[in-house]
């Protein structure tokens, strides 16, 4: 199959994405901003009375720059799921899409940029909230919302990708459990990993979520650019990897 | 010779171990309006998606407007109009924002792009609801949205997929009227359909689809007279007086089909009921003409919906 993207094709389907964003923004943000947050002052607060710093950084500096990267992964591996799923087998919304002169790829790709874009401008809230709570801003930070649209395409893709191999909602419940929980539990978000046995630390570097994290702390705490070059190549590198896989198993699902 | 505007040859596609479309050939003439008429599973809808390139053939070459399948797709996509058999409109839209997307999609350029959707929504007399949200039109409304955005674009090609399933007859009528002027307006239409009637009205030319293939293709009139000629006797008559007189019917050579609780008796016109055995007082008989509804039931064994 051919993996050339149509830039019009998807320019129209993120329009349309737009166009229905603008009425439905409101209930979609608000989940997805509050809900970290909580998350953050939860957690902050919380465990910040038991543990007051790791690594030299108050815990809830290093939770908060950690649930920016959990807002990355929940707000694009999820809606990438369920939203897919719903337009394609609910709202047949891929079928009016793939009888314009728009394919499966074009699709895969408007979808992902789109969710990644706005995952990008939602991971900015617990990271503000920080701020808010004592995280010093650094010009570095200004780096997130690239580092976000990254991870964020890339766990789109994810998400795109296990809608197209779905038969119901419920086989969503086994994603959740077994891929979901663990990418945010071991990439580093809510402890170290330096306490875990050798084997999961060395299965954690191969996270794309850990190196989210990673970079995310350099960009709040000090940028460390040649390793924060190899974090983000290995992000692009999954990105476009997922992006071909659910290119590929988005067109098996559509075009019979 | 024209060069078709769409083509099929020997077009097959398999699904699993059913054969949706066997070996079909269909070439549609610029500026028709041709009618594919078939019972449910007839391989209709298949064909219709195989020409948008969401179905792939298993054998066999398709083209739309010369451009060959599924190679350049999405070229022939962009020239073509689509109304789906499934509503799949966007419910968080308005009217005109439905319609907008598809302007963008089918790349109209942004300069048109105001007068192409107005224009859309006029041919789909919607211009009145055009902020109205699309969840707060009738089923009628938005069939006729779907129509309007299918021809945001002017295309030179519209599929239209049994465009009045499951509408009542009014909003069908309005709809016929809509389909009619793009008729006359030349553009080329395929349309699926089960409704012998939406065919016959609206139809240049009807080709009739029975497991997977063309068994009969020309003008409605023509296939009349060529499959079950010009007049029909309904014969109302106890059950077992009905096997009889069918069995006479086709000692003669004569197609039968049930028609409800009748017997019709198809090439009858030079027949008498008495040389039937159509003769009693518990007897109905009723001449009439033959229409296409005889054509389908008798070439595709289904009766009509």
């Amino acid at each position: 199959m051919s993996f050339t993207v149509d830039a019009a094709a998807v320019h129209g389907v993120v329009l349309r994405n737009y166009r229905v964003f603008l009425r439905t923004w409101k209930s979609t943000t608000a989940l997805s901003v509050v809900d970290p947050v909580i998350a953050l002052l939860g957690f902050g607060f919380g465990f910040g009375a038991l543990v007051a710093k790791v690594g030299g950084i108050d815990y809830i500096e290093f939770v908060g720059t950690g649930i920016v990267a959990q807002t990355l992964l929940f707000t694009s591996i999820f809606p990438g799921m369920f939203e897919t799923f719903f337009k394609r087998d609910y709202q047949h919304t891929y079928d009016a899409l793939l009888a314009a002169p728009v394919d499966p790829v074009d699709l895969v790709t408007a979808e992902a940029l789109w969710l990644a874009a706005k995952s990008a401008v939602y991971g900015l809230a617990p990271l503000l909230v920080a701020i808010c709570f004592g995280l010093d801003p650094k010009p570095a930070m200004l780096l997130v919302p690239l580092y976000g649209l990254v991870t964020a395409f890339g766990f789109a893709c994810v998400g795109i990708m296990i809608a197209a191999n779905a038969t119901s909602f419920a086989s969503f419940d086994y994603v959740i459990s077994m891929l979901v929980t663990p990418l945010f539990l071991f990439a580093g978000t809510f402890f170290p990993l330096g306490g875990l046995p050798r084997w999961v630390q060395l299965a954690a570097q191969a996270n794309p979520l850990f190196h989210t994290v990673e970079l995310i702390r350099h960009a709040a705490f000090g940028l460390q650019p040649l390793v924060d070059l190899g974090h983000l190549g290995y992000l692009i590198a999954f990105g476009l990897l997922v992006w071909a896989l659910a290119s590929w198993r988005m067109r098996i699902s559509l075009v019979k | 010779m024209t060069t078709p505007a769409i083509s099929l040859r020997g077009v097959v596609k398999t699904f699993g171990e059913r054969r949706a479309v066997d070996g079909l050939d269909l070439d549609i003439t610029p500026g028709t309006c041709v009618g594919l008429l078939g019972p449910n599973g007839a391989g209709k809808s298949t064909t219709m998606k195989m020409l948008t390139g969401q179905a792939l053939a298993d054998a066999g070459s398709i083209s739309v407007l010369g451009l060959q399948l599924p190679t350049h797709s999405k070229a022939a996509r962009l020239r073509m109009g689509v109304v789906p058999q499934d509503d799949n409109l966007d419910e968080d839209l308005t009217v005109v924002q439905a319609v907008e997307v598809f302007a963008a999609l089918y790349r109209v350029p942004r300069a048109d792009r105001a007068a192409a959707v107005d224009k859309a929504l006029r041919i789909a007399t919607l211009s009145d609801r055009r902020d109205d949200s699309v969840k707060a039109l009738s089923g009628g409304m938005r069939r006729r949205l779907l129509i309007g955005r299918a021809l945001v674009h002017s295309p030179e090609v519209v599929l239209l997929d049994e465009p009045t399933v499951g509408l009542d007859p009014q909003v069908r009528s309005e709809l016929w009227a809509l389909i009619s002027r793009l008729r006359d307006e030349g553009v080329t239409i395929l349309m699926s359909t089960h409704y012998i009637e939406e065919a016959e009205r609206l139809a240049d030319d009807v080709a009739v689809m029975s497991a997977g293939k063309i068994v009969a293709r020309g003008v409605p009139s023509e296939l009349v007279t060529k499959h079950v000629g010009a007049e029909a006797l309904e014969v109302h008559a106890p059950a077992a007086m009905l096997a009889d007189i069918g069995a006479r019917a086709l000692a003669a050579g004569l197609p039968t089909r049930q028609a409800g609780a009748a017997l019709a008796v198809l090439r009858a016109e030079t027949f008498a009921p008495h040389e039937l055995g159509a003769v009693g007082a518990e007897v109905g008989v009723r001449r009439r003409a033959a229409v296409l509804e005889d054509v389908f039931v008798v070439l595709t064994g289904e009766e009509v919906a």
